[in-house]
Order: structure tokens, then C-alpha cells, then sequence
């Protein structure tokens, strides 16, 4: 299988004598949107972490084409470049404008041009509907245009693997929709992404394969039509059920 | 108007050299602080770094040293200083070192206390999302960390230099000629001949403090706002 990008491999990661992730096996082909849910708690959150060296792991390996991602090691910087990431509470730079939170990284990582970095940002930002806001500062700008702007940032570094990390927990209704819009985008250009939401519908409809996370393993592994209408296990059945709720129409008829 | 002049005692401030002398005064209460911050700020971020480090030994004891100097009142510092280890030591240190002395560590320890608080304020996110672009640790602490720690540290290390200027009036309590020291000798001297000088000194000691402090204090406002 050489199209397999990212590959997780037995992946073991305690803490504090709890198991947090037990055993994690998965890979992502190329331009392939595989979406990670579960119940809070479930170890989602750590394992996007882990794949980006976040989080020291116990045992298993990540690797990216075929190179180990390590924590400490020299290559680690590097690795990362090649991973986007975008955080529930977006992190951006706040003494740095919309613009420079974009071009930092490019100009002092990967040391391109300064202007050939501002152009590429702009095109980006145009693209999620911020261009007027490049020379603002984040404190200016809602939840939701700063998690636009903390995609673009990460799109910017041209990763090869987008990792996000619930980007819209921390959003106000109203504003998930830009957000989600933006993603979907990304998924038609050809994106290799994995996602750790909680927005069902949305899942169903950007996802390539769903992964079904409980108590640090992958319960379910599957089409996502296949997911949401016909789960196999009863675990996922239970954790889907959380997601409807029984009409309390009947109570009309106590009236009479 | 000049009856107003001399009723308030300000004519004697243009007698012999008077005012020039209060302005050697100010000058000599100044260099006491600012000496005593030149060497605070280094140390005091030193402090603050090992204040945040993982050893609790050293954390206790740099806690216990700046509680010791909050809790003790700076005149105090100073006649243990001055007067205290002459005694006890037989240390034959002149006013103005026993006032840099106290200064300094009066100094470093509040500085100390500042970059820990500004060095803790900053999210470990910030560290992770700087990370997760691929810069090493070093370029993380050089365009990220430190650049957010100086922003919050400016206003309020500025706030600190004030408190340390206008504390330096009390240096005169162990013989230092300082500015409010050469209003006194200005007001004996003058107490015959214009009754009211006592006024028009303190009022002009008053306007200098107020010269030396306001700029600065106005500078940390102006960054407070631009940085926040």
C-alpha cells in the first residue's frame, strides 16, 4: 500500500497509570477524510496530539511516508511542517496581525520569500472570505473568523495531512457554519484530513471512512452512510441514540 | 505677583545656587534608583525564570526571599543596612551603596515576581501551536514567548521604577543627600528671612518628583494600551 500516508501502528499512550489510548491501529491514504468520533473522554483529542508528537506515547508507532514521528528527535520539526494542525481554541500569535500569524512560520521555518509567502496568504484568505481582515489583530476578530484564519495559517506551511482537532467546540452556534464551510472546501480540493468533531451531520457528509472511538480503541471502523444508519456494534448505537431525541408531542394527549 | 512669589517662599529658590542644588538633590536620588534597577531588571529576570523552574527547593527559597522583603518596610531594610550591619559586621558602607544595596534587592525581588507572573500567563497552547509549525523550541521562545513576556512585562516593570524613584525619598534616613535632604538645609537656612519657604521648597520638590515620574508613568499607560 504505498498511496498510505499516515500510518498508526499499535499505539499505546498512558497517563498517570490510566490508559488513554490502548492499542490504536489506523491509516490514512492520500487525499482521504477519515473522521474521528467518540464519546468525551475517549482519547480523540490525544490521539490527533500524538500524531503530531504532542504527547509523549508509550509504545506503537506513527509514521508519516514512511518516517517515524518522534518526540525529541531532530527530524520532529521538520515532520511537523509537513502536518497541519488546528487547535478547538484556535492559538493564534495575538501580538501578531491576521497576516503576519500566517507568514511567520513560512518566512522563519521554511525561510520562502516574504512577499511570495504574503501572496500566497492573501490568496488563502481571500479564499475563506478574510482578506479585508489581514492587517487586523485576533483580539479584533470573532471565534469563527479566527478559526478561519488558524486554518489558513496552517495551509499556508503546504502540509500534506491536515489534523483538526474539534475546531468548532469552542464556536458559538451561528459561527460553526463558516468554519464547517471552509472544511468541506478543503475536502473537495483533494485534502488529506483527519477530523475529531462532534457535529454528526457534518461528519456524515465530509467523511470518506468514520472511526468509532471508546475507552482508547477503535470500536467501529466504516462507510459513514453505513456508520449512522446501521451500526454494528451496540456501543455505537447507544452513542448515536445521544443524538435524538424521543418526541414529548404524546404529553398533548394527557390534556384531555 | 512677585508679592505672591515671595509670600509662597519660591524666591528663594533663585538665592545663591538653591535650585540648582535641589536638581543635584534629584539627580543623586535618581542615580540611586537607577543603578538599583540596572541591576534588578537582570537579576530579577534571572529570578523569575528559576522562579517557574521544576525545583521546589528553589522555588521555596525565592519565595521566602520575596516575602521577606515585601513584608518588610524599606526604611527598615535600610537601617539594617546601614546602621545594622555596621554593628553587627563592622561593614563601613556609605549611605548611597547601603541604598543601592536595598534597592536591588527590593528591586529584584518584585521584578522577580513580574516575569514569573508574565512568563506563567502565557498559554501552553501558545507553545503548541507554535510547535505543531514546525519551529524548534528556540524559535518558539524567540518570536513567540519572549516577544508576548516583554509586552506584559514593560507596563508593569515601568510601574516599578516609579514606586522605586519616589521611594528613594526615604534615604535620607541614613544620611544621603537627596533632594528632599536639600530642601531641608534650604528651608534652615532660609526660616528668618522668608517664613513660608517651607512651602515653596516642598512645592517645587513636589513639581520635580512629579517631572522625574509622569513621563514614565505616561509611557507605561501608552504601551498598556498598544500592547493589550
Amino acid at each position: 500500500m504505498s498511496d498510505e500516508l499516515l500510518k498508526i501502528d499499535n499505539l499505546v499512550k498512558s497517563f498517570d497509570g490510566n490508559t488513554i489510548l490502548d492499542g490504536v491501529s489506523l491509516s490514512v491514504k492520500k487525499s482521504e477524510v477519515v473522521v474521528i468520533i467518540g464519546p468525551s473522554g475517549c482519547g480523540k483529542s490525544t490521539l490527533l496530539r500524538c500524531i503530531n508528537a504532542l504527547e509523549p506515547i508509550q509504545s506503537g508507532s506513527i509514521t508519516l511516508d514512511g518516517e517515524v514521528i518522534e518526540r525529541n528527535s531532530k527530524t520532529l520539526p521538520a515532520l511537523r511542517q509537513r502536518i497541519g494542525m488546528v487547535f478547538q481554541s484556535y492559538d493564534l500569535f495575538p501580538h501578531l496581525s491576521v497576516l503576519d500569524n500566517i507568514v511567520l512560520a513560512p518566512c522563519k521555518v521554511q525561510k520562502r520569500n516574504r512577499d511570495e509567502a504574503k501572496q500566497e496568504a492573501m490568496a488563502l484568505l481571500e479564499r475563506v472570505g478574510l482578506s479585508e481582515k489581514a492587517k487586523s489583530y485576533p483580539r479584533e476578530l470573532s471565534g469563527g473568523q479566527k478559526q478561519r484564519v488558524a486554518i489558513v495559517r496552517a495551509l499556508c506551511m503546504h502540509p500534506e495531512i491536515l489534523l483538526f482537532d474539534e475546531v468548532t467546540a469552542a464556536l458559538d452556534p451561528e459561527m460553526v457554519r463558516e468554519v464547517l464551510d471552509v472544511m468541506l472546501d478543503l475536502a473537495k480540493q483533494g485534502r488529506t484530513m483527519l477530523i475529531v468533531t462532534h457535529e454528526m451531520q457534518f461528519a456524515r457528509a465530509i467523511a470518506d471512512r468514520i472511526i468509532f472511538l471508546d475507552n482508547g480503541k477503535i470500536v467501529e471502523e466504516a462507510k459513514p452512510d453505513e456508520f449512522f444508519d446501521n451500526p454494528k456494534t451496540e456501543r455505537a448505537k447507544q452513542f448515536l441514540n445521544m443524538f435524538e431525541f424521543d418526541s414529548v408531542k404524546a404529553r398533548d394527549g394527557l390534556d384531555k | 505677583m512677585p508679592d505672591l512669589v515671595t509670600e509662597l517662599g519660591i524666591d528663594v529658590l533663585f538665592k545663591g545656587t538653591n535650585f540648582l542644588r535641589l536638581l543635584g538633590g534629584l539627580w543623586s536620588a535618581l542615580s540611586i534608583s537607577l543603578i538599583a534597577v540596572a541591576i534588578s531588571i537582570p537579576l530579577g529576570i534571572i529570578m523569575g525564570v528559576l522562579m517557574t523552574s521544576k525545583s521546589r527547593i528553589i522555588k521555596a527559597i525565592l519565595r521566602v526571599y520575596l516575602e521577606i522583603i515585601r513584608i518588610m518596610p524599606q526604611l527598615v531594610l535600610l537601617f539594617l543596612m546601614f546602621f545594622g550591619t555596621t554593628r553587627a559586621f563592622g561593614w563601613d558602607i556609605s549611605g548611597e551603596t547601603a541604598s543601592i544595596i536595598v534597592f536591588a534587592l527590593w528591586g529584584t525581588a518584585e521584578m522577580g515576581d513580574l516575569v514569573r507572573g508574565a512568563l506563567i500567563s502565557i498559554p501552553k497552547h501558545q507553545y503548541e501551536s507554535s510547535e505543531a509549525l514546525g519551529m524548534t523550541s528556540a524559535q518558539t521562545y524567540l518570536y513567540i514567548i519572549i516577544p508576548q513576556t516583554v509586552r506584559r512585562l514593560i507596563p508593569l516593570s515601568i510601574n516599578l521604577i516609579t514606586r522605586m524613584i519616589k521611594t528613594t525619598s526615604l534615604v535620607l534616613m541614613i544620611g544621603v543627600v537627596e533632594v528632599l535632604k536639600v530642601a531641608q538645609q534650604i528651608i534652615e537656612a532660609n526660616r528668618m528671612t522668608s517664613p513660608n519657604v517651607a512651602f515653596g521648597i516642598y512645592l517645587t520638590v513636589f513639581v520635580l518628583y512629579f517631572l522625574a515620574c509622569w513621563p514614565i508613568s505616561l509611557l507605561a499607560k501608552y504601551l498598556e494600551k498598544k500592547w493589550s
